[in-house]
């Protein structure tokens, strides 16, 4: 049923190819891509039959449709923001001092129901609107984590352990403010150099409007793409044996599943789901898991790189990991 | 990447998502209750791509009305060239058009652990002989409950085909949590009249009464119960394979 279709699309490009061709180069490039796809049908079939490779295609294509919606959400807020919210509101209902404006920020990630996907580009409306990077940052690394829906999620995947809705709670909250407040201390604001992006002042809001969600799709649906082809690659080579190995040492195994969120890049509506399948992990570790996964893995490395340049996110990524993971060990020694 | 094509790539999208929603292929890789979001952000982008379109087509005749426009839409034009990463969205496009992989099967249930956890309760068993009960509910109930509220009824189950390392088959269902990148398996091990050839991946009915035996999951060591069969009938794949 599938490949019904792909064979007329091809052949309908193909018969207005000519005249396109010294226009438009990238055109040219797909249809020569869906016509070798189309001809070499039969090898391309046989060696995506294989076992691990359905597998691959099945988690990548899952991840992606997945995130998709989030990410078209984060996407439209994230053009309303920059055309219809003037920036004189932010600067009346954020505290003036950098210091205050964090907390608040963190706090109002509450309201974005949504995943990482959906927080990246409003982070990064946030900024061009001139709020202050260091409570737009804290923004960016709570709003996926504490809002009603995914802490809704982490108590229906822990039904046993209730404490853990407020473990995550708590230590995602205080890593994204100290990650803001340290950026307002240390950061320097040449690490930000967001890629060029096309003006959108001068054209009606119309136009901007859908300048930027039409920019925004391209650029941060790219990186989504290749963090979706990083996690299905991960699922489907590294056997799960291994994980055990891991689990018998207290300090190795938060270490561990803090790496595992980075690798595994898994929604942040969906991990809990996943963390509480990992039983053969202590509560902690599976707290740092919950805690790294939605501020840092691979998806929104290559997105909040593309948002704010990879300057920022060389240095961003790591601290936060490490902040994540310390945050984890000393709120789950004090909660669960 | 140009804005023509990156029209092109939104539509493709969008028409590919509203595609999959409506004829069920979406159930492969998540959860029903994502269609509606699925929808909308599939009109979402193909109003984009439009839009693109739009906005192009009218520019031009804007800019010889007025060249100062012109100069200030083109000054955005020239730094339009999106990154080469946007190509990328095509991958998901080509995979979904071309070949729609198939839901986890054997494969992956054999790699990861079985996701038994304790149910919040064992509700008594409606009526019906054989009574149908999803793999999940049986192998909960085998495991925590000890099968005290299977009774000795005559239970029916449905599932495909995993073979673990020493051949032994599991009857298996994936569940879902969220999407199919975190689909975990629960197995139940067959013992009694257990067909002599089983294939990975064939879907099986299983009708049967429980069975005291037990096994671990080599993978991580989770509880396997087992269903002593009385007869196995293959079946189709059902429609939604996930379990919950």
């Amino acid at each position: 049923m599938p490949t019904t279709e792909a064979p007329p699309r091809a052949g309908d490009r193909e018969a207005d190819g000519p005249q396109g061709r010294q226009a438009n180069s990238s055109l040219v490039l797909m249809i020569a891509l869906l016509l070798l796809v189309a001809v070499f049908q039969t090898p391309i079939r046989r060696a995506l039959s294989l076992p691990l490779m359905q597998n691959w295609m099945t988690v990548f294509v899952a991840v992606f449709i997945q995130a998709l919606p989030f990410l078209v959400l984060g996407v439209l807020l994230s053009a309303l923001i920059a055309v219809f919210v003037p920036p004189s509101f932010f600067a009346r209902a954020l505290p003036k001092r950098p210091t205050l404006a964090v907390p608040v920020a963190g706090m109002a990630g509450v309201v974005l129901p949504g995943c990482e996907c959906a927080s990246v580009p409003v982070a990064g409306a946030l900024v061009r609107r001139g709020v202050t990077p260091a409570a737009a940052f804290a923004f960016l690394l709570s709003a996926p984590a504490i809002n009603p829906i995914v802490l809704t999620a982490t108590a229906v995947a822990f039904p046993d352990d209730p404490q853990m809705v407020l473990a995550r709670f708590v230590a995602s909250l205080v890593v994204a403010c100290a990650m803001g407040w340290l950026w307002h201390r240390l950061g320097r604001s040449d690490w930000l150099r967001p890629p060029a992006r096309p003006s959108f002042e001068g054209l009606g809001k119309g136009a901007a409007f859908w300048g930027s969600v039409r920019h925004d799709v391209m650029h941060a649906g790219g990186f989504l793409v290749v963090g979706a082809m990083a996690a299905a690659t991960l699922k489907a080579v590294v056997p799960e044996s291994w994980l055990r190995l891991a689990a018998d040492n207290p300090v190795v195994s938060i270490l561990v599943l803090g790496i595992l969120a980075v690798l595994l890049s898994i929604c942040s509506e969906a991990d809990a789901f996943v963390a509480a399948s990992l039983t053969q992990f202590s509560l902690t570790a599976r707290l740092a898991f919950l805690v790294v996964g939605p501020m840092i893995d691979l998806k929104l490395f290559a997105m909040q790189a593309a948002t704010f340049g990879r300057g920022f996110a060389l240095r961003f990524a790591p601290v936060t990991f490490a902040l994540a993971v310390l945050t984890s060990a000393l709120v789950g020694a004090v909660l669960l | 990447m140009k804005r023509q094509a990156q029209a092109v790539v939104l539509f493709l999208i969008g028409g590919t998502v509203i595609r999959a929603s409506f004829t069920d292929l979406y159930l492969r890789y998540v959860k029903a209750g994502l269609r509606p979001f699925l929808l909308v952000a599939g009109v979402v982008l193909i109003t984009a791509a439009v839009a693109t379109v739009w906005y192009e087509v009218r520019r031009p005749r804007e800019g010889a009305a007025n060249r100062s426009a012109s100069e200030h839409g083109d000054s955005g034009g020239h730094t339009h060239h999106e990154p080469r990463i946007a190509w990328f969205l095509a991958l998901p496009v080509l995979a979904l058009i071309l070949v729609a992989p198939p839901p986890p099967g054997s494969y992956s249930a054999g790699r990861t652990g079985t996701a038994l956890q304790r149910p919040p309760g064992f509700p008594t068993l409606p009526a019906g002989d054989p009574l149908r009960l999803s793999v999940l509910d049986y192998a909960g109930r085998a495991v925590f409950d000890h099968g005290r509220s299977l009774d000795d009824r005559k239970i029916k189950l449905t599932g495909f085909i995993t073979l673990g390392d020493s051949g032994a088959p599991y009857l298996s269902r994936m569940s879902l949590n969220c999407c199919a990148a975190d689909a975990q398996p629960v197995k139940v091990g067959l013992s009694g009249r257990v067909p002599p050839t089983l294939q990975p991946d064939a879907w099986l009915e299983i009708t049967g009464t429980y069975s005291k035996k037990k096994a671990k999951d080599p993978v991580n060591d989770g509880a396997i119960p087992f269903i002593d069969v009385s007869r196995a009938r293959p079946v189709k794949a059902p429609h939604n394979q996930y379990e919950n």
